[in-house]
């Protein structure tokens, strides 16, 4: 395992994001400030519409506030336009998401070699294979998305996030699709990849006990932080 | 409520392609229908005009003065004219020339109308040039360096150009003519010494009169033609512009076709989105207690007035576009041209309402089979509509506008067949050439392997996209490129010193002194040819009649005048294909070799006796053998040849060809000046002439052709609309994974590339394929393989795809990935 907890990696100050409407300006997220230690893991917990997939989109970059700042890895995201936020991306990010966002017409092995590719990692190929192999999935290197299970999307979508050896990983609702016995084992091997690979783990997830495995959990009502047991 | 639904639809953006695919139907075949209609009009509304009078009688023999007393005495205006082809010289320049020497009161009907120079105004004119005086085409005038004013020879006479002739009732459009006109007083003719024993020269005898007593005096001088004497009125128009009309109709038509079953592909595939984005309406209607039927009449009526209004605008751009047409092919059929008529928009209209149904409806019927549960859950299956039914529609379809544009039933399915072979087979082309360029993807980088898997993953799609443009570049490939190659390898195909000139109208005291000419002058064994003009009038005894034979050529080939041959021996070029070849023996014994070819149209055999009108006198020949013949050669060459000892106390005519240099073509003057009576025809001016109206027809032609390439583009939108939420899906979660705009970019521009060469390519091999053909059953020559057919149209279709792919696309870099992560795949 990799020690690299000194110091905070992911930070939001003040951040609030809303959008106009025709019926007017609508709130999806008011003055949240967190900060988590990089290597540590923590769960966004809320009810449907409660803002988590905004705020996972904000401190990943996929979006920018309104108000406030993100700061990841000691940079403020403010700070760059999107070209820059996706080479930020492509160097320390990694994703999973509840509909795995798999490219259909690539097979599992090009999905995973993506990252990698894009990041201009050497051998990614191989790098590819290996980690196939290591979720599972070494038997199923040249299938199509739609040739492989619920399960087995979710865990070659876990391979691409981990591909990169990302410093982050976001992660939402990554069960949200899958029976209970299938998302504990993908849990499990999250986890495990994390815990490797020293990763700072953000999730979001409405699920209590799924939270419970993380180190901290914050709260989110109606865009608004009504819990950080920081 | 269907007003409501369309207008909802219509500012979602769903509807414009389906739009723009029928407003390009319509536009293509309204255009070519008004161009059409607008000749066949003027070709009815000028019938008389373009006869110049009322009956015309056409004739071989120099002397009609008894149809001319006739006319005169039953009170009919009557004028006569004299056509021929003969060389003007000016200075040491020749020029050939269409010359008409015309009797006052000419022309009967219509006018004609003069001008003082080149391009200034022209007015009508009754009167005919004065004696002494030619009147002439301005091209003449920019062919030789001429003004109005210069004297010409014309035989052993001198005119002065008095009048540029800008406009003359019965000469139709340029297409028909082949050197400029020369219009001369009848009452000079004679002194030209132009008018020879044997000469080609058509008579003609205008007459006009009240339309009753024509037809009867039609009906009377009917039976009373000699052979090869033609009677035209008013009725019959001009039967080469009528076919020249039906083949234009006909192509163009089919021309049109094409990019409509383009456009319709675009349809359909806007159609098929349309209906899996409204089943969720269908179902919640159903649920509202809505019939299968209020469904389909709501969709179908929403379909109907977009249709109308789709229609109304293609009409309108049918209307602009024809007076392109008409600008490309200005004069080429007629001088003149009625305005526009409305007929063509029923056309449009109906055109429109066929592609409807054809296209858009029958994906439209699933919504019909819509289950009410579907709003509680999704993944309830629909039945689709039956494939049969879906393309069975587009076939009828398409069977009923084509029936409609060309008018002839076998004529139809044969095109039909063909289009239907020709797209299946460019299909399984396009499939084979993804599957091998999908096997590059392991090879290439992101950016490319995202592009080439986005070909590979939607392969009906890609190749309904690849088909569509290849069709629309092929066409323009054989259209330009390869039609210039062909035409350039043709010629080159000749020998270098094949003959470039002619030399016709010799008399037979003439033969030696030409001969001595040409051999004065370094061009050796030049060797005329008599022929005696004879008429087929029995075939082993029995009267020949155009109306036993079934083929036009079989009729205008037993109508026409045969130039009878002698020779001692066969041309080196003819290779006999039966019988045998005469010897000394048979000098004088009427025997006849007969081309192959004209053989087997008319039905003759060895041994057959044809009989022959000559001067006169019928002579009955018997087929001794029958002869191959290479008419590429520019040899001259019979299609009837006699043993000597027969002909030759009839009246015959000379001819020859040869082959000129430059030093020797300029030296041509004396020639004529020496022998006033001969016509020059030079091949490379004629060959020049044909390439001018080929390049108009095509530009034309090339004009229409370009609805293909829009109706291909309409396939690349529709294409790229049905595929537009995948796409920002996709580029939302390269996004997430870090990738640049440069990257997405890069990746669409991979896609549109490897479509646009794949389309290019194919339409490269085809064309090829399509000129080889062509080179090898119709031209007869070896066809040389252009590497640049292929490449220019690789890059066309790169050029044409990328910047309308990157265009149509735009749109998706710039959506924010997580909104489209939210939305999910689609």
């Amino acid at each position: 395992m990799v020690d690299n907890t000194s110091r905070t990696f992911v930070e939001a100050r003040n951040l609030g994001k809303q959008v106009t409407t025709r019926e007017g300006v609508l709130t999806l997220l008011e003055k949240i400030n967190f900060s988590a230690a990089a290597g540590t893991s923590v769960a966004i917990l809320g009810a449907s519409g409660s803002g988590k997939t905004t705020l996972l989109g904000l401190l990943a970059g996929l979006d920018v506030p309104t108000h406030g700042e993100v700061i990841l890895d000691g940079r403020c995201l403010n700070d760059y336009d999107e070209d820059g936020r996706a080479q930020i991306r492509a160097e320390q990010v990694g994703f999973v998401f509840q509909n795995f966002q798999l490219l259909f017409g690539l097979t599992a092995l090009e999905n995973v070699m993506l990252p990698l590719e894009l990041a201009q990692a050497p051998h990614p190929r191989k790098t590819a294979e290996q980690l196939l192999d290591r979720v599972g999935l070494g038997e199923r290197l040249h299938h199509y998305p739609n040739q492989l299970s619920g399960g087995e999307q979710q865990r070659c979508a876990i391979a691409r996030a981990f591909s990169i050896q990302p410093r982050c990983l976001f992660a939402d609702e990554p069960t949200g699709n899958l029976d209970s016995e299938t998302g504990k084992r993908i849990i499990e091997l999250l986890f495990e990849l994390n815990s490797e690979q020293g990763t700072t783990l953000i999730m979001a997830t409405h699920d209590n006990n799924l939270s419970q495995i993380c180190n901290r959990r914050l709260q989110l009502d109606a865009g608004r932080l009504v819990g950080n047991d920081d | 409520m269907s007003w409501r639904m369309l207008w909802r639809d219509w500012r979602g953006g769903e509807l414009t392609i389906l739009a723009v695919g029928l407003i390009i139907a319509v536009t293509s075949i309204t255009a070519v229908g008004f161009f059409t209609d607008r000749i066949e009009r003027g070709l009815k509304q000028q019938s008389a005009e373009l006869i110049g009078a009322d009956l015309v009688i056409t004739s071989s023999r120099q002397d009609v003065s008894d149809y001319i007393e006739e006319a005169r005495e039953q009170n009919f205006e009557v004028a006569t004219t004299t056509q021929f082809r003969s060389v003007v010289v000016f200075e040491e320049q020749l020029q050939l020339a269409e010359v008409k020497a015309v009797t006052e009161g000419y022309p009967l009907r219509g006018v004609l109308r003069i001008s003082n120079t080149a391009f200034g105004p022209d007015t009508a004119i009754t009167d005919i040039p004065a004696a002494g005086d030619v009147w002439v085409e301005a091209r003449l005038l920019q062919m030789l360096g001429l003004a109005v004013g210069d004297a010409i020879r014309l035989g052993s006479s001198s005119f002065n150009i008095r009048k540029i002739l800008r406009y003359e009732p019965d000469r139709a459009g340029d297409m028909f003519s082949v050197a400029p006109r020369v219009l001369m007083n009848r009452a000079d003719l004679d002194a030209t010494g132009l008018i020879s024993a044997g000469a080609l020269v058509s008579y003609r005898v205008l007459i006009a009169g009240p339309r009753d007593r024509i037809n009867s005096y039609r009906d009377a001088i009917d039976d009373r033609l000699k052979q090869g004497e033609q009677i035209l009125t008013f009725e019959d128009g001009r039967p080469e512009l009528n076919t020249a009309l039906e083949r234009a109709q006909q192509f163009l038509g089919l021309a049109a076709l094409i990019s409509v079953l383009l456009a319709g592909v675009a349809v359909a595939s806007v159609a098929y989105r349309f209906t899996s984005r409204h089943l969720d309406t269908g179902a919640m209607l159903r649920c509202l207690g809505a019939s299968q039927r209020t469904i389909i009449q709501l969709f179908t009526l929403e379909m109907l007035w977009l249709s109308l209004l789709a229609s109304s605008v293609g009409c309108l751009l049918g209307f602009v576009t024809q007076f392109g047409i008409t600008e490309l092919l200005d004069q080429l059929v007629l001088a003149h041209l009625p305005p526009p008529s409305f007929k063509s928009l029923l056309l449009g209209y109906a055109t429109g309402i066929v592609m409807l149904i054809g296209f858009a409806i029958p994906p439209l019927l699933s919504l019909r089979r819509v289950p009410p549960l579907r709003v509680l859950r999704k993944d309830v299956a629909i039945t689709p509509v039956s494939g049969w039914f879906v393309y069975g529609a587009v076939i009828v379809c398409m069977f009923l506008l084509l029936y409609w544009q060309i008018g002839n039933l076998g004529l139809v399915s044969t095109v039909l067949a063909g289009i239907l072979v020709t797209l299946l087979i460019l299909a399984l082309a396009a499939y084979l050439l993804i599957a091998a360029l999908n096997r590059l993807r392991a090879q290439v980088g992101v950016a490319w392997r995202f592009g080439l898997a986005n070909i590979s993953r939607r392969p009906a799609s890609s190749v309904i996209q690849i088909v569509a443009f290849g069709v629309g570049i092929m066409v323009m490939l054989l259209l330009s490129t390869v039609r210039s190659d062909l035409l350039d390898d043709w010629q080159q195909s000749l020998p270098d010193n094949s003959p470039n000139h002619f030399v016709i109208n010799v008399q037979s005291d003439q033969v030696a002194g030409i001969t001595e000419y040409f051999d004065a002058r370094g061009v050796s064994n030049t060797r005329l040819y008599p022929m005696v003009r004879a008429r087929l009038v029995e075939i082993n005894g029995q009267p020949v009649r155009a109306s036993d034979y079934e083929s036009e050529r079989a009729k205008h080939m037993v109508t026409r005048e045969f130039n009878l041959s002698w020779a001692e021996d066969m041309q080196i070029d003819n290779k006999l294909v039966a019988g045998s070849w005469w010897s000394s023996q048979d000098f004088g014994t009427p025997l006849l070799s007969l081309e192959a070819r004209l053989a087997k149209t008319l039905g003759l055999q060895m041994s057959d006796v044809l009989g022959f009108d000559v001067n006169g006198t019928v002579i009955e020949f018997t087929i001794s053998s029958l002869r191959k013949v290479d008419w590429d050669t520019f040899n001259i060459n019979f299609f009837t040849v006699v043993p000597p000892g027969v002909l030759e106390d009839k009246p015959a005519n000379w001819v020859t060809s040869v082959y000129l240099d430059a030093e020797q073509r300029q030296q041509l003057g004396q020639l004529v000046r020496k022998f006033p009576n001969i016509t020059l025809i030079d091949v490379d001016t004629i060959m020049k002439r044909v390439r001018t109206i080929m390049d108009r027809v095509t530009l034309a032609v090339e004009f229409i052709f370009l609805f293909t390439i829009l109706a291909g583009l309409a396939v690349l939108y529709a294409a790229i609309q049905a595929n537009q939420d995948q796409r920002r899906f996709e580029n939302a979660v390269l996004r997430t994974l870090g990738a640049k705009k440069t990257t997405l970019l890069l990746g669409l521009f991979a896609e549109f590339t490897t479509l646009g060469a794949l389309s290019g390519l194919l339409a490269g091999l085809s064309a090829t394929t399509l000129a080889w053909v062509l080179a090898e059953t119709i031209f007869k020559f070896d066809y040389a393989f252009d590497i640049s057919v292929a490449l220019t149209g690789i890059v066309s279709g790169i050029l044409i795809v990328v910047v309308a792919g990157m265009l149509g696309t735009r749109s998706v870099l710039t959506h924010p990935p997580i909104q489209s992560l939210r939305e999910g795949a689609a």
